[in-house]
């Protein structure tokens, strides 16, 4: 077992892990983080996405023991300091971009890191940056109006109904 | 303008504020203090002899609580079916015994053999990896009519053969209708393939036994679309625990699409287990483990003909299927291929004479069933490609001869048992072809071609059966079930209601668009309002959601019980206003006197429900709770006209959609955002089949495609923006509402646009092409194009 320590959501947390324990599941079973989701074994669905140091990584494909030390962000740290949804949580909800919920801590995760990148995407640069999520119950239409209502677009001008 | 409440509005989801910070409580979610792991070690033989089972060695490493076989459920019931079909000479279909861990034999890859219980996932993992399987190989049942053909493996070796049923409807209609193919001027055939599917909901299932020995009471938290229809499936005809004893929930469950509508063998193992353990065990599929045992859908190899008289009528129409069962009878998977596909052959049209044909097949893949559309899917697929084979092959407009064949009266009796309450198919087909913009498709091609594309535009219809149905006549087809839904309306003493809904909410959105519903009647915020759901401790009944029958039948049996919460407040406003009930009226949250300026608030007739001080207790009880039983009296059928253009590369095959476009009736909606949403869903999930999903398995039943890596789920960069519009609607005439159902449209409508596309835009490059089989992978079109 190993002691890893890492920042997460601005708070430390520690814990002893497995060599192989994955850091999805050291955030759900040990800090008991449970909306980081997992919903596949070979690193395809993007359900699992938390930003590491900044960067959006898939934390089912990576070992806890490689983010000591590191600073993670994952859904629970999102919302406003006053608890109100955030931005893209709130252009989410506005755009009826998610239903069953299951992805979407992934989806919310990886649109923040490619706005960060790409402050106003086009829609093509939206669909090509979220290959690595699977969403199966939008069809992605009102996910990629969020994102870019998010941006600040005017998502009228994209979506045709 | 936009409504900003109650039926009509697009209210935003109340749901979604824990879904987008993370606090949802979804089934993995859920941790019992003491839980241990189970990891089920699955066959990776499709057909073989079990002889033995060694657990010695894996029953004693770290961490091991006991390991499981075959035999330590020899008192335990058989995963129940539950529906019987009826086969063309009157016999019942043959029926398996279908065990919760293998024995004698393994019949599919996937199939579990042994379960590990241990402290830890791992340990549990670890310890299956020291059991010592025997097994005999045998030759796997792979190919459906192989596994007809005399001297072919049996699956199941106490049947006769293969043959779960061989199915006729109408069966007295066969000389008819094929005395109409010898008279017709015209026929179309086409046989066709209805490609195997996986559900693939993004949350994977999960099942949590809990056991109370103190009060011998039984909890199952699983992901499922109808917790108490697995409370009665595996507490009456598995395990044996009366329902008193048994709780069922089903929390937040992250989508299901059919796939989690059946009682599975994980969720009796941790039921049985966390008694003989005497502690929680939880088990959490992997995708690989959901791909080799979820069940599976379509799957149907067919036939279909179409006769047509000299003015191009459709005079008849007949089909030849086989269905795919899998290796053992999945709850519902009989019904599929036969009460929910050869009662829509119908389709839009008046064909008078139609004649079914459907064998179910048993062979060693994992187990087919209802998946989003269920039946009604592959019956459009089938009628669609064939009425716009027809049109080709005629040289007449595809769009002209479907509207010169429509049902325009209502309702109609089809000739396949079922009659249409309403409908207008010629309004959603003039809508299509404003939204599609026909008119540009001749400059948009020339454009395509311009850049060295194929362009081509494919048109079709759909109906469909929701709602599913009267509970007598679902009785007399084979259904072991009601099909009624229940709610109970508990009315607060502060005036808050919650409502206790038999349907289950899976991404649908009910907490929502249920709350807007009672909000409307009421005339209150739908803030003061409560949709509970999934819990069978705190909803008395319940058939759960498939089908696109929540709001159809649990929104009905919703308004039955809201009407009775009504009529007993107005019975209270009334002594307080002392006035006659007849005149008093409710609305926008208060009880007046017509014609008076005399009122009571809906929160001070409630408090007086529960404070009856001044109430009158000799003519009715305090308190303010109904429950409703709904049982439909007919299907709803929603309707629709949908419209694919695409792009073909003709050097590499590849189809790109390029715009997509749905007009659906639905007749009434209650929350248009949440309606739309579920088009777009279906939509993306119909493409997939269409273009990129295929569950594949190999000569000796390995399955092919058991990741993402190698079933090509549909991703952002597959599809387009789509255009979709539902302001075409005939409300349903036998529920409240006027409502039908939106949940499957998009997946049942789509997949012959996206075919009829692509066979349009080869066509246009001189193409000899009638049908490419789905998925339309730039191999096939490549391969159909030389």
């Amino acid at each position: 077992m190993t002691q890893v320590t890492m920042t997460v959501n601005g708070k430390a947390a520690s814990g002893e892990v497995e060599g192989r324990t994955l850091l999805s599941s050291f955030l759900r079973d040990e800090l008991k983080l449970t909306g980081t989701h997992v919903g596949c074994d070979t690193s395809q669905c993007g359900a699992c996405v938390v930003h590491v140091d900044g960067v959006a990584v898939k934390s089912c494909t990576m070992l806890a023991a490689e983010a000591d030390g590191a600073d993670v962000s994952t859904i629970e740290g999102q919302a406003n300091a006053d608890g109100s949804l955030n931005v893209i949580q709130q252009a989410f909800q506005d755009h009826h971009g998610l239903q069953c919920g299951f992805c979407t801590p992934g989806m919310v995760m990886s649109a923040a890191a490619l706005l960060k990148d790409n402050p106003k995407p086009s829609e093509q640069e939206v669909r090509d940056y979220l290959e690595g999520n699977i969403c199966r119950c939008t069809g992605y239409h009102n996910i990629i109006k969020a994102i870019m209502a998010a941006s600040g677009q005017d998502v009228g001008a994209i979506a045709a109904e | 303008m936009p409504k900003d409440g109650g039926i009509g509005a697009s209210s935003k989801r109340r749901e979604d504020v824990r879904f987008l910070t993370g606090v949802g409580n979804y089934t993995d979610d859920i941790n019992i203090h003491g839980q241990a792991h189970v990891f089920f070690l699955r066959s990776d033989i499709a057909h073989g002899t079990l002889n033995a089972v060694d657990t010695t060695a894996a029953s004693g490493m770290p961490g091991v609580v006991r390991v499981f076989t075959g035999d330590d459920f020899a008192g335990v019931g058989s995963i129940p079916c539950g529906w019987q079909v009826t086969d063309k000479h009157g016999e019942p279909m043959q029926e398996p015994a279908h065990p919760v861990l293998a024995t004698g034999k393994v019949r599919h890859v996937g199939e579990p053999i042994a379960a590990v219980v241990a402290e830890t996932l791992e340990q549990a993992r670890d310890a299956a990896e020291a059991i010592n399987v025997d097994i005999t190989e045998l030759p796997a049942v792979v190919d459906m009519k192989a596994a007809l053909a005399d001297g072919s493996a049996k699956v199941h070796d106490d049947l006769a053969n293969n043959l779960c049923y061989d199915w006729g409807f109408v069966e007295e209609n066969k000389a008819a209708t094929d005395a109409a193919f010898e008279a017709a001027a015209h026929v179309t055939s086409l046989e066709l393939v209805n490609n195997r599917l996986v559900a693939n909901p993004m949350e994977p299932r999960v099942a949590v036994g809990d056991y109370a020995r103190g009060t011998d009471e039984h909890t199952l938290y699983t992901t499922s679309q109808n917790p108490h229809v697995i409370r009665l499936l595996m507490g009456a005809f598995v395990l044996g625990i009366p329902e008193h004893k048994l709780r069922v929930v089903a929390p937040d469950v992250g989508g299901g699409f059919g796939t989690k509508i059946f009682h599975y063998q994980e969720e009796a193992f941790c039921t049985f287990a966390a008694k003989a353990c005497n502690r929680a065990v939880k088990w959490t599929s992997s995708r690989t483990e959901a791909f080799m045992s979820d069940a599976h859908g379509r799957d149907h190899v067919t036939k279909i003909e179409l006769a047509l008289d000299a003015d191009n009528n459709f005079t008849a129409l007949r089909t030849e299927t086989h269905a795919n069962m899998g290796a053992y009878l999945s709850t519902f998977a009989p019904s599929v291929p036969t009460w929910l596909h050869g009662t829509l052959m119908a389709g839009n049209y008046k064909t008078p004479l139609i004649y079914v044909n459907v064998k179910a097949v048993f062979t060693n893949t994992v187990p087919v069933d209802a998946y989003r559309g269920a039946g009604r899917p592959e019956a459009t697929f089938q009628l669609e490609r064939v009425v716009d084979k027809a049109a080709r092959e005629l040289g007449v407009d595809p769009i002209a001869l479907r509207r010169q064949n429509f049902i325009t009266e209502f309702p109609y009796a089809t000739p396949v048992a079922v009659e249409y309450d309403t409908g207008d198919y010629n309004a959603t087909m003039d809508k299509l072809e404003e939204m599609g913009d026909f008119a540009g498709f001749a400059a948009r091609r020339a454009a395509s071609e311009a850049k060295g594309k194929l362009r081509g535009l494919g048109v079709n219809c759909y109906i469909e059966a929701c709602g599913i149905a009267p509970s007598n006549l679902v009785g007399q087809l084979g259904a072991r079930a009601g099909l009624y839904e229940s709610a109970t309306v508990r009315v607060n003493a502060t005036g808050g209601l919650v409502v206790m809904t038999g349907s289950h909410s899976h991404g649908q959105g009910h907490e929502t668009s249920f709350a807007q519903v009672v909000a409307d009647m009421i005339g209150i915020d739908e803030s003061m309002i409560e949709i509970v759901h999934g819990d069978t401790s705190k909803v008395p009944m319940g058939m759960g959601t498939y089908g696109s029958r929540s709001i159809a039948v649990g929104g009905s049996a919703m308004v039955r019980a809201t009407e009775k919460i009504i009529n007993k407040a107005k019975k209270i406003a009334s002594h307080l206003l002392e006035a006659s009930e007849t005149d008093i009226e409710l609305k926008d949250g208060a009880f007046s006197v017509a014609g008076t300026d005399k009122s009571v608030a809906w929160g001070d007739v409630t408090l007086a429900a529960y404070v009856p001080h001044n109430y009158p207790l000799e003519d009715i009880e305090p308190g303010l709770e109904e429950t409703a039983f709904y049982d439909p009296s007919n299907f709803t059928y929603p309707s629709g006209a949908y419209a694919c253009e695409v792009e073909v590369d003709p050097d590499t095959g590849k189809v790109s959609i390029e715009r997509f476009a749905a007009a659906d009736d639905f007749g009434n909606i209650i929350n248009p955002m949440i309606v739309t949403g579920q088009v777009h869903g279906g939509l993306a999930q119909g493409i997939g089949q269409a273009l990129l999903e295929n569950c594949a398995y190999d000569d000796n039943g390995q399955l092919l495609s058991a990741s993402y890596m190698d079933y090509a789920m549909p991703r952002a960069d597959d599809l387009p923006m789509f255009s979709v519009d539902h302001s075409c609607q005939t409300p349903c005439t036998h529920n409240p509402l006027g409502v039908k159902g939106c949940g499957e449209a998009g997946a049942i409508g789509s997949p012959p646009a996206v075919v009829n596309a692509v066979v349009d835009a080869l066509q246009s490059a001189g193409k000899d092409v009638t049908h490419v089989d789905m998925p339309l992978s730039p191999d096939r079109v490549w391969a159909a194009m030389q």
